[in-house]
This record gives C-alpha cells, structure tokens and sequence, in this order.
C-alpha cells in the first residue's frame, strides 16, 4: 500500500466522499440524501483504513452507518413532508452561508498549512485493538468512565424529551 | 495491512456484481408487457387509499435511539475485552461500573416504559 | 486425500508453485494478484450460489417430512433439480415495476442487502490457511458488515410505495438493530476468553476444549440473536405474511426477489459459520473423539447442523407477536449478555 497505489486509493475514497457529502446537501429527498450520507460515512471508513487505523474504520461503519443513519431513516419517517418533491434544502440565507463555509474553509487550509506536523517516530500499530484497550483502560480510565455517563445523559435526555405525553 | 482490505473492497465489488450480472441476464431474457393493472401497488386486490408514505409512531425513533447508544457502549466493549486477560481485577472492576451506569439507563428506560411496543 | 489434511501446506505450495512461474516466464506479480483474487473471487460467488440453492431444497424438503409431506418431488430425482428450474424461471420473469416506485433504491435495495452478505465470505475460517483474509478485526468487521444490510431492508421497503413494504421493512429494521446488541454481548464472552478477533486465532484457541463449554448462555443467545438478525421464524416479523403479505419484498419480483432470498440464505450460513467458529471449535475435530476427518468437512458438518437447528426453529416454533419480539430482546437477551459478561469476568479474574 505505499507509494502510487496509497496515493490512488486516497484520491478515489476522497473523491467519492466528497461528492456524497454535496449530493447529501443538494439532493430533494430525504432518503436519498441519507442514503448517500452512508455512501460517505463508507468512504471515509475506506480512508481510516489506508491509514492503518482499522478499529476506528469498523467503528466507523458500525456506528455511523449500522446506527446513526438508520436512526436518521426512522426520523425521516416521523416527518410527513418527506414525499414533496419540491422541498429545497436552502433557504434564503444561502448567500451568508456560502460565505461563512468559505471563511471556515479558509481557515482550515491556513492551519494546516501553518502547522507543523511531527510524525511521530513510533512504529506502526499492527494491532490496534489491544493498544487502544490498553490506553482505554490504564491511561485514560477517567475518560472512558465519564463517557458512559455522558451516554446515560444522552439516553435520559432522550426519553425525557420524547416521551413528554408521558401519564 | 491495508492490503488485507482490498479482499474486502473486492467482496464488495463481486457482491454488487454478482447482483447486476442477475439484472442483466433478467434484461435480456425477460418478456416485457408492460400494463397499468400491473404496475399498480399491490393491495391485495383494492385500490390503494393515499400514498404508502405515512408518518410513523415514535417509538422506532425512540427504539433506534436506545439502539445507538447501546451500540457505542460495546463498542467500547471490544477494546475491553482484548485486554481483559492481560489487565485481570482491574479492568474488570472498571468495566463493571461502566456497565452499572448505562444499566441505570436501560433500567430508567424500562421503568419509563419505553421498552414497551404497544 | 492428505493435502485435505494439511491445507496450509497445499495453500502455501500452491504459492510457492505461482510464484515460481511467475519468476520462471517473467510474468509481473501484479497479474498474479489479480488472477488468484479472480479465482477466488469467482469460487466463492459460485458457492454462495450453489449453497443457496441446495439450502432452499434443504428447507422445503425438511418442512415437508416435518409436516409429513413429501415436498417437491417432480423435478429431478426425489426434487433434486427443484431450485434449479425455480431460478431458471426467477431469471426469466418479467420486471414489474411500481408505478409509484422510487426506481433508482428500488434497484439499489437488493444491491445493499447482497453485497454485505457476500463480505462478511471474507473472513470465515473454512480450514488451516483456508481463508480469503484473516483479517485482526474478523469479528468486529463481521458484525460491521451486517449492520449495513439493514440499510438495504429500509431501502427496500420504503421505495416500493407500498404501505405493507414500509411497515415490513421499519418493522424489520427495528427488529435488527434491537437483536444486534444482544449479539455482540453474546460474542463478548468468547472475545474474553481468547482476547482476539482473528478467526484463525479464535479456533487454535479451542483446540482442547470448544467455547461452548466455557459460554453456554452465549451461545444460546448467539443463537437467538443471529434467528433474528436472518429475520427468520419465529422471528420473522418483516414477513408475516398473515398481516404484510410478504414485508418489504411484497412488490419485488423475479430476479429481484430472488437476490433477497440468495442474501437471506447467504446470511443464514455465514452466520452458522461464524457460530461454528465463535462455540464448536470451527475446523476442529471433537476433542477426544478418534474420527480422523478433514479440517473442511468437520467445518461443513457443524454449519450444516446449525443451519438445521435454524429450519428446525423455523418449522417448530409459532411467529411471535411484535412487541413480544421487542420485549424479548431488550428486557431479556440484553440483560442476559450482561450477566454473561459479567459472570465470564468475574470467574477468569478469580482463576
């Protein structure tokens, strides 16, 4: 995977990445938008991999496209305007967003551009898994308690507001 | 390692063409009378009322949530696992208050009701 | 016959004997990679293929001499070649299309269910050596691939414009991802025991004693976990066809109904696979047993069992009601895969 053949996988993933993510912002239906949300969400995993770092490919793909889109899907079925072809996904801010995404745009280059990146001299990871385990649960043990209770959060406060009919 | 992908990515491919090479040969033997009566939806035989495009009650929203969440916590789960045998107690208390914590929340969601599908 | 035996050796003298070609009439190496992912490739597409079909016979001749039928019997020798005609019919029947359809995820949808079913091939463990990719992550992947098809389900039922599909498919769906957590807790048991997810790893680990012994409630919830991941009976909500005529392939037919159904079995034994490899020891033999098989048919032998108990299921056991299928899921098999983790733990932090 070095060289020309890592560089041609880049720009495919890349590619079809970014065209996913404008036909998720252009397309009138719904679904079809969501759909190519987990088009993207592939792709993205696809670049995870080329970059050694397969657990968080998988994670990618089991989380975002397993879960997240299909709860997006569900969703999209409590809407009822979901079948009106004539939906616009803009408004009449268009201008000032352009504007704002190009400004942010902007940005992001400079920093990058402006950083310098020291690549560390470790090895690369053959089994990532048990090192992120290991991290996850030595170094960085009171992160990982506090997330299951920012997900506990997100479960209380998700029933909360849903189920405000609620005897 | 990337290199074990590219099965993965040439699964892919055999899968979607494995699917269209089944199109194509439906295309090219298929008869084709096409009329209004058949392409109609199918309704066991009455005229369908409306479109099939209706809004849904809340709780597969509801149910997908719970679902996510619970997907992202053994998420957390495998990395755990992997390293149980070489970390021992310790891992294993940590897990076990990770665990009680989000067992509140599937116990709230159960005293709330919303593991109910009436 | 001892080559069957030994697969890691055929496999790598297979490699040893293409690279020396290679070498000998300077043929790049590229063209060879692409020719053994070709063969491949093509080997396991034909056995999904075959296999379905010979699974589909399996089920109705099984269901018939369950309910004391004779099942198909005309074609072919006792039926043999039933499948074979009702595929040669599905491929020439005519595309109907509804009018109201959303055509394009009309045609994707049978795409988005295949193509998982057909990645999760990558990595089952049929013998030493015997493996398109033994991936680091095989478990994790496996269960990443099956999470997309579910995308493919909701496609499907959606954009057939019709109120039965839509119902089938949300149905399904909710069906899915609920039965998906209780299968990775299942699955978290053996991960403790072996602390890896290659699948190779995972069968070398019971060579003297198989998982199923250590996880019995984990392989029990497995098995109820992947019933319904296949949204097989009892569990097979999506297809009820008492109340959804037939879920969300009610308006496919043809070719493209038959992609469903080559995924659905698909599924079913890759499934059995993996359960095969997760709790009975994969290409193992018996420990202790002294019948000397092949790594393969050992592995065959124990899929196919499974993938009996799963039509056994089917044919045994009424359709359970909807939300009595929701409720067994999250207020028993969730808690269930907890308490399993937790005993596992509990028991290897005291050894």
């Amino acid at each position: 995977m070095e060289g020309i053949g890592q560089i041609i996988t880049f720009y495919i993933l890349a590619g079809i990445a970014v065209i996913s993510a404008i036909l998720v912002i252009s397309l009138r239906n719904l679904v079809h938008c969501v759909i190519s949300l987990a088009l993207m969400m592939l792709a993205i995993a696809g670049l995870y991999i080329t970059l050694f770092a397969e657990f968080i490919a998988m994670v990618q793909i089991l989380i975002y496209i397993g879960a997240v889109v299909v709860l997006f899907l569900f969703l999209i079925m409590l809407t009822l305007r979901l079948t009106d072809k004539d939906i616009k996904q803009t408004n009449e801010q268009k201008g000032i967003s352009f504007i704002l995404a190009g400004l942010l745009l902007f940005l992001l280059v400079t920093v990058l551009n402006r950083t310098s990146w020291n690549i560390s001299p470790e090895a690369v990871v053959e089994n990532t898994t048990s090192k992120i385990g290991n991290l996850l649960l030595t170094t960085y043990v009171f992160p990982f308690e506090l997330i299951s209770v920012v997900l506990l959060a997100c479960l209380i406060g998700a029933i909360v507001i849903a189920r405000k009919d609620k005897d | 390692m990337p290199e074990d992908y590219l099965w993965v990515a040439l699964f892919l491919g055999v899968g979607v063409v494995f699917v269209a090479g089944g199109f194509i040969a439906n295309w090219v033997a298929r008869p084709s009378h096409p009329s209004d009566r058949k392409s109609s939806t199918y309704e066991c035989g009455e005229l369908p009322i409306g479109t099939s495009w209706i809004q849904f009650n809340v709780r597969y929203y509801l149910f997908a949530l719970i679902f996510v969440i619970f997907d992202v916590e053994v998420v957390f789960l495998f990395p755990w696992a992997v390293v149980f045998n070489q970390l021992g107690l310790f891992a294993f208390v940590e897990m076990v208050i990770f665990i009680a914590i989000l067992a509140i929340g599937l116990i709230y969601a159960w005293r709330k009701g919303i593991l109910k599908w009436v | 016959m001892e080559l069957l035996f030994n697969t890691q050796e055929l496999i790598d003298s297979i490699n040893i004997f293409l690279t020396n070609l290679c070498w000998n009439y300077n043929i790049p190496s590229w063209i060879l990679t692409v020719v053994i992912m070709a063969v491949v490739a093509g080997i396991v597409a034909g056995f999904v293929a075959v296999n379905t079909m010979m699974l589909v016979l399996a089920e109705r001749k099984i269901a018939a001499h369950m309910q004391d039928r004779l099942g198909p019997m005309r074609v072919g020798f006792h039926g043999i070649l039933q499948t074979v005609a009702d595929a040669i019919k599905l491929v020439l029947k005519e595309n109907i299309m509804p009018k109201v359809a959303d055509k394009t995820m009309f045609f994707l949808a049978p795409i988005i269910v295949f193509a998982p079913a057909m990645m999760a091939y990558v990595i089952l463990p049929w013998s030493p050596g015997i493996i398109v990719s033994d991936l680091n992550l095989g478990v994790l992947y496996l269960l990443a691939v099956g999470s997309i098809g579910v995308i493919g389900i909701i496609m499907a039922g959606w954009s057939s414009g019709n109120k039965y599909s839509l119902l089938g498919g949300m149905r399904s769906a909710a069906q899915v991802v609920s039965y998906e957590v209780s299968m990775v807790l299942s699955i978290l048991g053996v991960i403790m025991l072996t602390g890896s997810l290659k699948m190779g790893e995972l069968v070398n680990a019971q060579k003297d004693i198989w998982y199923i012994c250590y996880q019995p409630l984990g392989f029990l919830l497995y098995l109820m976990a992947a019933t319904a991941e296949c949204n097989r009976a009892p569990f097979d909500m999506p297809e009820a066809e008492s109340e959804l005529v037939a879920g969300f392939h009610t308006e496919y037919g043809g070719i493209k109904f038959a992609m469903f159904f080559l995924a659905e079995y698909a599924n079913i034994f890759a499934v059995s696979a993996v359960c095969t490899t997760l709790f009975l020891g994969g290409w193992q033999g018996i420990p202790g047993l002294p019948i000397t098989l092949p790594p393969i048919v050992w592995f065959l032998i124990k899929t196919y069992a499974i993938v009996f108990i799963f039509m056994w299921f089917r044919w045994t056991y009424p359709r359970v009601r909807v939300d009595q299928l929701m409720t067994f899921g999250w207020k028993l098999l969730v808690p269930l895969g907890f308490i399993n983790i937790l005993i596992t733990g509990l028991v290897m932090v005291i050894k």
